[in-house]
């Protein structure tokens, strides 16, 4: 397989009066069709980890390199889906204007951009909304316009930025299921941000295990679950249950960097000027949380 | 927002009619007690509302059909104003949106520019006439000057203000699919910025009116001000009231006007 993206030595410090560092060094590599997992405690710098693989954090140091180019500027073929779907969706225009927004300044002619919005919104079951706005609809309606939005641009590699945090559980495990249909469909490469350990194993081929910041990789953990995953059944499975104990343990073992405390790094991360937009709002205090959710969630071990 | 949440349309239709009913009630009172004043007063500076009135409709509208009621008068005094205003105004609008957007959505520029911006509103427009009337000597350029001068700031100023406002999140999500520099002004920070825009082209049509007569006032050989000037010199105090009488139904109708324009626009950009 070749190797999609390429992430070396990558580190961020936010400058101010307390610089903060929020990723220390990562290196990963991600081949072509892959969808690899982030999980680490809120806070720890995935989302600025994610922003810098987009070009829309210059990381202080380090390399990123999509298809063996090194990025500079916002890469063509990347779209991102972000978590807080009703800001990220523009409200003025409809729910095929949104999906059609990226295309066309990919010059996209009209009838085809209309097409592709049109088979796109039908992949992720929304037929028949596509004249309504995004205010309109459910919040699980809304961040399926921005799967959407993303998948219409064909990208070489889709950032999810805790895609499905603002949703309530329900409609997380349909998108969650949604995510991994079209992917076998389209066969894109997927880098997707989570706080939620579950929800890493459930998704991902792989799963990187990031420390409290200055993040750090932990674990590179394989999930051999397949490519067929059902929410009951998989989560029931002792390989499941085994992976979501590994990582968990990793996260709690790991060497405390900082003493601070890490609600003051989710501060902090959030706070250089305007590149940053709230990115981790909805996490939860990292892994306690996470971990509870996950033994509740999950059926009887 | 005057939308209040009614129970249902004839009654809103209902309570509608009744607050149009009250509002015209007080104009009338207001326009009879001026009437009983001016009759008891005999003051020739202070014609009776019927006889401005009068003196209006003969002056200006008892044209012919084929010309909209409008006489020659008309379209020797209310027309030219009305076009330069609204010229002017659109002048400013253009201007000041599309500079205000640009200067809102770059970076520094606007703290560097922000205390010239301050000082430049703060002069009062009129103060500048002497000014353009050496430069532009009395005629169609320096009315248009005045008048966009002083409708220039508000607008600029409330576009940047609004250009500034863009949601980090969209601008984050349009920086990320790669929208293009044209697509990200018209289709992101313009539909952001319109409330504002829209605050600031309606001070900035008041403004349009005070400066169409101020200009007029000191150098014109037609419109409105010019038109009252005349007037005054000819101790004609019915025309000269005539005058003000229309320029408060000028700017009526033009705010009216606006504020519809502004309501569809809001609707058909949702936010």
């Amino acid at each position: 397989m070749p190797s999609m993206l390429e992430v070396s030595e990558l580190t961020h410090t936010y400058p101010g009066q307390q610089a903060h560092t929020a990723i220390g060094g990562v290196s990963f590599e991600v081949t072509a069709g892959q969808l690899t997992c982030i999980v680490g405690p809120s806070g720890c710098g995935k989302s600025t980890l994610l922003r810098c693989i987009a070009s829309l954090v210059t990381p202080t140091a380090g390399q990123v390199r999509l298809r063996g180019q090194p990025v500079r500027g916002v890469p063509e073929d990347l779209a991102v889906v972000f978590q807080d779907y009703g800001r990220s969706l523009f409200p003025w225009m409809s729910v095929r204007g949104n999906v059609e927004f990226p295309l066309r300044s990919r010059k996209v002619p009209r009838a085809q951009r209309r097409r592709r919005a049109l088979d796109t919104l039908e992949r992720v079951g929304l037929s028949g909304a596509e004249d309504k706005y995004p205010w309109q609809l459910s919040g699980g309606m809304q961040q399926r316009v921005a799967i959407a939005r993303a998948l219409a641009c064909e990208p070489a590699l889709l950032l999810m930025d805790e895609p499905f945090a603002s949703v309530d559980a329900q409609t997380r495990f349909e998108l969650e299921d949604l995510l991994l249909r079209v992917r076998a469909e389209q066969d894109t490469t997927i880098l997707l941000v989570t706080h939620d350990i579950d929800e890493s194993v459930y998704l991902g081929d792989r799963v990187l295990v990031l420390s409290k910041s200055p993040a750090t990789v932990l674990a590179d953990v394989e999930v051999e679950l397949g490519q067929q995953r059902d929410q009951i059944s998989t989560r029931e499975s002792e390989l499941f249950v085994r992976l979501r104990g590994e990582i968990a343990r990793t996260l709690r073992n790991a060497p405390q960097n900082r003493g601070e405390g890490d609600h003051e790094g989710s501060r902090e991360d959030e706070e250089p000027g305007p590149d940053s937009s709230g990115e981790d709002r909805a996490d939860e205090p990292a892994l306690a949380g996470s971990d509870s959710a996950g033994s509740e969630r999950g059926p009887t071990e | 927002m005057s939308e209040v949440i009614t129970p249902s349309r004839t009654r809103r239709w209902r309570d509608g009619l009744t607050a149009s009913a009250s509002q015209l009630g007080v104009l009338a009172a207001c326009v009879l007690l001026w009437q009983l004043a001016t009759l008891g007063a005999r003051s020739p500076f202070f014609p009776t509302p019927v006889r401005i009135v009068t003196e209006m409709w003969q002056l200006w509208f008892s044209g012919d059909v084929g010309t909209l009621f409008l006489t020659e008068a008309a379209f020797e005094d209310v027309l030219p104003s009305v076009g330069r205003l609204l010229l002017g105004w659109l002048l400013a609008a253009l201007v000041g949106i599309v500079l205000g957007m640009l200067l809102g959505r770059s970076g520094n520029a606007l703290a560097y520019v922000g205390p010239l911006l301050s000082f430049a509103r703060s002069i009062p427009p009129p103060a500048l006439l002497p000014v353009f009337m050496v430069l532009f000597s009395i005629g169609f350029t320096l009315q248009l000057v005045t008048i966009t001068f002083g409708c220039l700031w508000p607008v600029l100023l409330n576009s940047a203000d609004g250009a500034r406002s863009v949601d980090p999140v969209k601008a984050e999500t349009a920086r990320a699919f790669g929208i293009s520099r044209a697509h990200w002004f018209v289709s992101v920070v313009l539909p952001a910025a319109l409330p504002k825009i829209f605050a600031g082209l309606r001070i900035s049509l008041s403004l349009a009116l005070i400066m169409m007569v101020i200009s007029e006032l000191v150098g014109a050989s037609n419109g409105l001000g010019h038109a009252m000037m005349l007037a005054r010199d000819q101790f004609d105090y019915e025309r000269l009231w005539g005058g003000i009488v229309l320029l408060g139904i000028l700017g009526y109708l033009l705010n009216t006007a606006l504020s519809a324009v502004e309501r569809g626009v809001l609707r058909a950009v949702p936010r």
